[in-house]
């Protein structure tokens, strides 16, 4: 089992939703958060006071798939998040080592 | 038993005598007053709804301010104003009043005779407003003595002490504001036999005010963090929607200061509304230029300049004037909030800028632009031909800028000694919400 985390651009969250659930992945975990790599921030002036703001808005999903998955579902996220200019954001793969569902129980690829 | 009983009934009627003469004699007093002037139904319900009119500025005020800092000082923010509402009404007719309108002593102060509003009737009072009750002058003057120390907060935001900020308040309304209101408007103040000419506050609100302001945000010291984290306003929205209740309830500071319904306050109204949004556009304009964009922020500030600066000359100038005095308010102000960047004070919701700077304009604009063709018992401005105006209005202006700073200087070196002004490092970094109220603002 694999946790695949991705960093993407708000607005491309329906899309890659979308594109995930047409390659079976039905379950996710969304959060906003705020960072920035290479994309600039803005500017936000108020009366005497100007501040530069480095911390851009973003979308990080959260998928646990099967091993045999990981590589499509890497493929779709960063095509359906994928813009072409700065600040489309990153994948990262992480080991999973356990996964439980708590309804049931079950423990395994079969909790995913 | 029988002598018990007779001596009981003569005293009776002996008290019932006396009192009952003396109420013959106070109401032959009022009745002498109620003779010569005779209440107006429609100047009474002017005045009546202007009162609730400058009443509603102070807690748009509050939404003024509380938009413009940081989400964990939003409650402490609005609190301050909210509070003011309570402790000064109770000031004002227990000793406020007097002191500020009552019979005058040396051109400095009124006395205490009207202590709990006492003397202080139904029947009109002519030397200040001939037409309507004498309470509802009372009550129409207490809403400015509420709002002009709310004013000060925006200096002080987001560091000062609760207990402390209310023992300062009720000194400076005493200390401060009564004097500077007596001075200017009570009968026999000595900035009114001077001939300055301040409608309905340009010095003894704003000015006083302003200058305040500036002490206090030297004495209280900067906010932790002041210059090196962002302190960016947390709801926009909220100060926007403050600024629209400001200028609003603003009409009743104005137009009602003509204490009558009819022109004079036909005037004030017109005047009012042109002047703010001439200012609105000078500050929009000015940002444009300066920085590139113009900001919501920016337009409100904007419109509260204006509406700062009309105030003294509401009641004495045209509608033209007006227009320049409101565009030239924008400017000036907007220049003016830069100043705190030069000289480093942290100001931090601009009361300086706006109220200080546009209240000076304002009452030096009175001293430039009056006519007696809009207000007969004014004077005629420099542009009418008539210079000792504007030596005047420098008088009083700076006899405002001396007093209530110095006065503002005192009061807070003693409380900071006696009481203590900001809160400790850790409640200001948990905000005032939590630290002096116990309260959160936003529970999503």
């Amino acid at each position: 089992m694999k946790k695949v985390e991705a960093i993407i651009k708000p607005f491309k969250l329906d899309e890659v939703k979308t594109a995930l659930s047409a390659v079976a992945v039905q379950g996710m975990t969304v959060t906003e958060v705020r960072g920035f790599g290479r994309q600039k921030g803005h500017k936000e002036v108020y009366r005497g006071a100007e501040y530069v703001v480095e911390l851009v808005p973003k979308v990080k999903i959260e998928v646990v798939v099967p091993d045999q998955v990981v590589t499509r579902v890497v493929e779709t996220i960063a095509k359906a998040a994928k813009t072409g200019k700065i600040g489309d954001g990153k994948i990262f793969v992480i080991p999973v080592e356990e996964a439980v569902r708590i309804r049931t129980g079950e423990r395994g690829e079969g909790a995913l | 038993m029988k002598r018990t009983f007779i001596t009981f009934v003569v005293a009776g009627l002996i008290g019932l005598s006396l009192a009952y003469s003396a109420g013959i004699v106070l109401a032959q007093d009022q009745a002498k007053i109620g003779a010569t002037t005779k209440i107006d139904t429609g100047d009474t319900a002017w005045m009546l709804i202007s009162a609730a009119l400058v009443l509603l500025m102070t807690p748009g005020l509050a939404l003024f301010y509380g938009g413009m800092v940081r989400a964990k000082n939003v409650l402490g923010t609005i609190m301050h104003s909210f509070i003011i509402i309570a402790i000064i009404t109770v000031q004002w007719i227990l000793f406020g009043y007097s002191l500020a309108f009552g019979p005058d002593v040396g051109g400095i102060i009124g006395n205490l005779s009207w202590f709990g509003l006492n003397g202080v009737g139904l029947d009109p009072y002519p030397d200040y407003a001939a037409t309507v009750p004498h309470q509802v002058f009372m009550i129409y003057q207490g809403m400015f003595a509420i709002i002009t120390p709310a004013l000060i907060t925006g200096a002080i935001a987001e560091r000062m002490k609760f207990k402390t900020f209310i023992v300062f308040t009720v000194l400076w309304a005493t200390l401060v504001y009564d004097p500077m209101a007596h001075w200017v408007w009570g009968v026999g103040g000595w900035i009114r036999k001077m001939g300055a000419l301040d409608f309905a506050g340009g010095t003894v609100v704003h000015i006083s005010s302003g200058i305040s302001a500036l002490a206090a945000a030297l004495m209280v010291g900067r906010r932790k963090g002041f210059g090196l984290e962002p302190m960016a306003p947390h709801n926009l929205p909220m100060t926007i929607t403050g600024a629209a209740i400001l200028w609003f309830g603003w009409f009743g500071f104005n137009a009602g200061s003509a204490i009558a319904a009819g022109k004079l306050s036909a005037n004030a109204f017109v005047v009012t509304h042109i002047a703010t949004s001439g200012a609105a556009l000078s500050w929009a304009v000015a940002e444009w230029i300066y920085k590139g964009k113009s900001t919501t922020l920016g337009a409100a500030s904007g419109a509260v300049a204006g509406l700062v600066a009309i105030t003294p000359a509401s009641g004495f100038v045209g509608p033209m004037p007006a227009l320049l005095i409101g565009l030239v308010a924008g400017i000036l102000c907007y220049l003016g909030v830069f100043s705190k960047n030069r000289f480093g004070y942290d100001d931090s919701l601009d009361v300086v800028g706006i109220h200080g700077v546009g209240g000076t304009w304002g009452a030096l604009a009175t001293g430039l632009f009056a006519s007696k063709a809009i207000n007969e018992a004014g004077e005629n401005g420099l542009f009418w031909g008539n210079p000792g105006l504007l030596g005047v209005q420098v008088l009083a202006v700076a006899a405002t800028w001396i007093y209530a700073f110095l006065m503002t200087l005192i009061i807070l070196k003693i409380l900071d000694w006696t009481m203590g002004l900001r809160v400790s490092e850790e409640e200001e970094e948990m905000g005032l919400d939590l630290s002096q109220h116990s309260e959160t603002g936003y529970n999503f």
